[in-house]
């Protein structure tokens, strides 16, 4: 085990939550830890670990951990890997937890207690928890807990997740626990291993087996339909009205995300604005003046900028999310997105990527298969985002004359919307390219996808996740996006132009430098070594292409009007061809430094954001070659 | 018979999960979520032109399956209680 690898094992008990999918063991960890939890991965994998803690009445500390749902303990996806290994003892940098809470979910009986089975025979402390009795209850199912622990041998607890005091029950089993010697919880063998594939569908058989005797014996062998959730499942999941609900839903969201955030963000690009001016007259003008405003209040703002997006489109996500609606609307696409080899989950990251592919990347973690994640990831670039509407904007009104066709459709609505198009059709192309890379083995296991019972979402759950996810996005993309914007900074200041300097000082720098190298690579798609030059800081973040161009222009007005000014130069210094080259180059194009930071963080590594990288890159250069020539060639040029 | 052939609606009970050859371990994958030998399955939903996604309710949970993934469960009908 290498150093960094080690950590700190405080001697306070560790209780594991363990249960299947859509139990309601989140909801419950919330309930018992509250504001108290730690998100951080599990090392060396992708999967989100959560640690909370919670105070006993005698002071003692204990931590609590919220382990990735699982099936079953005969490991299939990532997430049922790591659950494994920490209950064994053999996940990197993880004790052994000391008692595991099984959480079943009263309404899935059967399911949820083969599982308990399963963990018995680990060998751990354990006991058992009955959640969602209030549902059961309500749907007239009566559930003795005092025969069903005697069946099982293990103390059986009750709780409701959706109530503020749903987890008292919990609470104080755990006060009155004798956390010094937990075996008479301990039912198995201590010296448990993995299961194998054999062992695991002899046990699934005599579980089963068992699970149904236990249910018989305690009269609950009867299956009661949950009609609520039919009967909104016969409207959101018809086949003609469920799309036209879920299309009117998106539509709605999509909506939000973009009107509702232009007030905080404008607010943000003032104080921004406000705070630079502030330096701008109390430092004097010199390369720290440059550096605090241009490096560090700029990247500050680029990070800062996108919270408000990223909360708003989570804000919907995770409400679908907690009310059962997501996986309907996967089930709604799954038609669509199947036929290039996705899964209909991929749907709503991809949706999110129009705002911003940052929170459309982080979106990927509710995707289980992790091929189609990484997929997802790959392509998720391609939806036009945002940030690349500025230079849409500058480029089309500036080439594409404002004309009206037939039916009143506007010339330059139209060439935006066909540039949307074309960002969708090469992502659904990439991604049917990769499908036929894949093995027939990954193709196989897309859908199996739990539909859960509706419910109404908790907003504290809700405030708990958006929070996590902004702590997220601020502290691990957030910091590196910031380190960049300075490294450009750098790039573009330095060297300083020397006293006979007669053009733009950018052009000295080293970005000015690599631009005019670029310039050799970009000539066969028409771009100038101004287009070049603008595209180095353009790398930190779409929109700043049009302040840089006008940089490099040596135009001195604020950024403000930096597109009014520069639309008049551009349009008669450039050929058409250069213009449609230029639109195409940022329909595929390598996007900014910040999504590249957060496939990063999201991959765990630089593999994935290598081939990003180069594959966007290659695709735009192929898109641009093409459009350029074809424009030469009708006489645009 | 086969889950992706039964009648809409009516019960019917799990007999077997027969993988693809290709494929065998999507034979646990089912019987983890619950795809078990006498346990009771309804077929929900063929999606547009039955050819899918399916919603299949087995026991008192509910899935969304590929066709190709309800095609490899066995089922039987209800025995009339």
């Amino acid at each position: 085990m290498s150093e960094s690898k080690l950590h700190f094992f405080s001697n306070e008990p560790l209780v594991a939550l363990l249960g299947n999918p859509n139990c309601g063991k989140t909801a419950l960890f919330n309930l018992l830890t509250g504001s108290r939890q730690k998100v951080a991965n599990y090392s060396g994998v992708t999967v989100e670990r959560k640690e909370g803690r919670l105070s006993l009445d005698s002071g003692k500390n204990i931590r609590i951990l919220d382990l990735p749902g699982a099936y079953s303990l005969y490991p299939r996806s990532l997430d049922e890997k790591v659950t494994c290994n920490v209950l064994l003892g053999r996940a990197e940098g993880e004790k052994r937890p000391d008692l595991v809470v099984c959480i079943l979910s009263a309404m899935n009986l059967r399911r949820n207690l083969r599982l308990v089975l399963a963990a018995k025979r680990l060998g751990l402390p354990c006991v058992v928890v009955l959640n969602m009795l209030d549902i059961a209850k309500r749907q007239g199912l009566e559930i003795n807990t005092d025969a069903l622990s005697k069946e099982l041998g293990l103390p059986v607890l009750t709780s409701i997740g959706i109530q503020a005091d749903g987890a008292d029950g919990i609470k104080s089993f755990f006060n009155q626990l004798d956390w010094k010697d937990l075996s008479a919880l301990r039912t198995g063998t201590s010296d448990a291993t993995l299961e194998n594939a054999a062992s695991h569908i002899a046990h699934s058989e005599s579980d089963n087996i068992q699970v149904q005797r236990i249910l018989k014996s305690l009269g609950l062998d009867q299956i009661i339909p949950d009609r609520f959730s039919d009967r909104l499942d016969s409207v959101l999941l018809h086949p003609i009205i469920g799309p036209i609900i879920l299309a009117a839903l998106l539509f709605f969201i999509f909506q939000a995300v973009f009107s509702w955030a232009t007030v905080p963000m404008d607010l943000i690009k003032t104080t921004i604005e406000y705070f630079g001016g502030l330096l701008g007259e109390v430092l004097p003008n010199n390369w720290l003046r440059s550096l605090l405003i241009n490096g560090v209040l700029a990247g500050l703002g680029g990070v800062v900028i996108f919270l408000p997006q990223i909360l708003i489109l989570f804000f919907f996500i995770l409400l679908l999310e907690e009310s059962g609606y997501l996986p309907r609307a996967a089930f709604l696409l799954d038609r669509v997105m199947g036929s290039v080899g996705l899964s209909g989950r991929s749907f709503i990251p991809l949706l999110s990527s129009f705002a911003c592919a940052i929170p459309g990347i982080m979106a990927t973690r509710s995707i289980s298969n992790s091929r189609d994640r990484l997929v997802t990831i790959l392509i998720a670039p391609m939806m036009t985002c945002s940030a690349r509407l500025p230079v849409y904007a500058l480029l089309i009104s500036a080439f594409i004359p404002n004309q009206k066709l037939w039916m009143g459709i506007d010339l330059q609505g139209l060439v935006l919307f066909l540039l949307y198009l074309a960002g969708i059709f090469g992502a659904m192309g990439v991604a049917w390219i990769l499908k036929r890379f894949t093995s027939e083995q990954f193709r196989m296991n897309a859908l199996m996808m739990e539909l859960p019972s509706y419910h109404m979402p908790r907003l504290g759950n809700l405030a708990i996740s958006l929070w996590q996810r902004a702590e997220i996005f601020l502290r691990r993309v957030g910091g590196i996006i910031l380190i960049m914007t300075v490294a450009l900074w750098v790039l573009s200041s330095f060297p300083t132009p020397p006293d006979w300097a007669t053009g733009s000082p950018i052009q000295y720098s080293i970005a000015g430098m690599l631009g005019q190298a670029l310039a050799h690579v970009f000539s066969p798609i028409g771009f100038n070594w101004q287009i070049s030059i603008a595209l180095v800081p353009g790398m930190a973040a779409r929109e700043v292409v049009v302040s840089s161009l006008a940089t490099v222009y040596a135009l001195s007005s604020s950024s403000a009007d930096a597109a009014d000014a520069l639309i008049p130069l551009i349009s008669t210094s450039w050929s058409l061809a250069t213009a449609l080259s230029l639109l195409a180059w940022f329909v595929f194009a390598p996007q900014c430094l910040s999504t590249i930071a957060a496939v990063k963080r999201e991959t765990g590594g630089w593999k994935i954001p290598a081939i990003m990288l180069s594959y966007l890159f290659g695709l735009a250069y192929l898109a641009s070659f093409i459009t350029y020539h074809l424009a030469v060639f009708y006489g645009l040029g | 018979m086969h889950l992706d052939q039964v009648v809409l609606n009516s019960p019917y009970r799990v007999s077997g999960v027969n993988p693809p050859k290709g494929a065998p371990q999507i034979k646990g994958q089912l019987e983890d979520i619950g795809f078990l030998p006498g346990e009771q399955v309804t077929l929900l939903r063929k999606g547009l032109l039955g050819k899918g996604p399916f919603m299949v309710r087995v026991g008192s949970s509910t899935f969304a399956l590929r066709k190709s993934e309800a095609h490899m469960i066995e089922v039987e009908l209800e025995p009339h209680v």
